[in-house]
């Protein structure tokens, strides 16, 4: 008897079927095989839905977040328009009071020339998952745009619409542009660093100088660092050096994009 | 376990492999609208801003 009429024999242990009907029905598994392949199942399962999870990251979370942005942009330029303004920051050293936001809410646009031409994003209230989806982030409590103090916002670096995917190209001198109801604010940027993600003495008025009394308005923008690992935070300063009522136009540091 | 779940679902010729996609969407959209937007904030790569917590 040769290898393979042994090992027909074996695994066709059952008579032939007499009909086509009674031919459709598998011959019962015998439970070691049925382990394995219940085991090999379930583990190509699980590779399915990993396969599926780096679409969801990589891929769906972008498109909701570029239509989320899109329609909290639209909401920003429609409440200004038609004169909800949600935000009117006094001119540096005026005496007007901090203002405050509803969390979630869009406020203002930060357009960002170096990241792309017409590079705008909208910038909400607050840091949570649920506000970093909209746009970027607005720490709460820490000043508002334009204000003597640090105007300091958080965006995502990867997935979620990425706004600060290529923060690290930003050079000292660029500007950030914060666009409200009623002004432009120019800050350039002053210096990137690495920092750990505790090190939230960044947020403070005057960063790293706890107590001390701002003198001057500054930007600052965190994401995270390296991208996909984020263990650290890069943070980006920058110092206000124009402001500009919307009723001159926009600022020369716009470009034409804007 | 894929053998089971293809003899208990109902239909003949033609609803069982529509009863197999609608099962399949159903899980799909499960995975993408509760399980996976539950697995993110665990992830590192929204974490974006400094905090005490870390």
């Amino acid at each position: 008897m040769s290898v393979d009429d042994s090992g027909t024999a074996l695994a066709d242990d059952q008579p032939p079927a007499p009909s086509r009907a009674a031919r459709r029905v598998p011959p019962p598994l015998s439970p070691g095989r049925r382990v394995v392949r219940t085991v090999g199942e379930i583990l190509i399962t699980l590779g399915v839905v990993l396969l599926l999870f780096s679409v969801y990251q990589l891929f769906w979370t972008n498109v909701s977040a570029d239509l989320a942005t899109q329609q909290v942009t639209d909401q920003i330029r429609n409440d200004w328009q038609f004169g909800q303004h949600g935000t009117s920051a006094g001119a540096p050293g005026s005496a007007a009071a901090p203002q405050t936001f509803n969390p979630g809410q869009g406020f203002a646009l930060l357009h960002i020339p170096r990241l792309g031409t017409g590079w705008v994003r909208p910038i909400v209230e607050g840091v949570a998952l649920d506000d970093l989806r909209k746009g970027v982030g607005h720490y709460p409590e820490t000043a508002t745009p334009g204000e003597i103090g640090n105007f300091a916002v958080a965006g995502h670096r990867a997935t979620n619409g990425e706004p600060f995917r290529a923060l690290d190209l930003l050079r000292p001198g660029d500007p950030v542009i914060v666009e409200t109801a009623d002004s432009w604010f120019v800050y350039t940027v002053d210096n990137t660093r690495i920092v750990a993600p505790t090190h939230v003495s960044v947020l403070l008025p005057v960063p790293d100088q706890p107590g001390v009394k701002p003198t001057k308005a500054i930007i600052t923008l965190t994401t995270c660092n390296p991208r996909w690992a984020s263990y650290q935070r890069m943070i980006v300063t920058g110092t206000l050096v124009e402001t500009r009522p919307k009723s001159q136009g926009p600022p020369a540091a716009l470009g034409s994009g804007g | 376990m894929y053998g089971w779940l293809w003899s208990h679902l109902p239909g003949g010729r033609v609803g069982r492999p529509v009863a197999a996609v609608v099962l399949l969407l159903a899980v799909v959209a499960l995975l993408f609208l509760v399980v996976f937007p539950w697995v993110e904030p665990h992830l590192p790569f929204t974490d974006v801003t400094v905090n005490q917590g870390g």
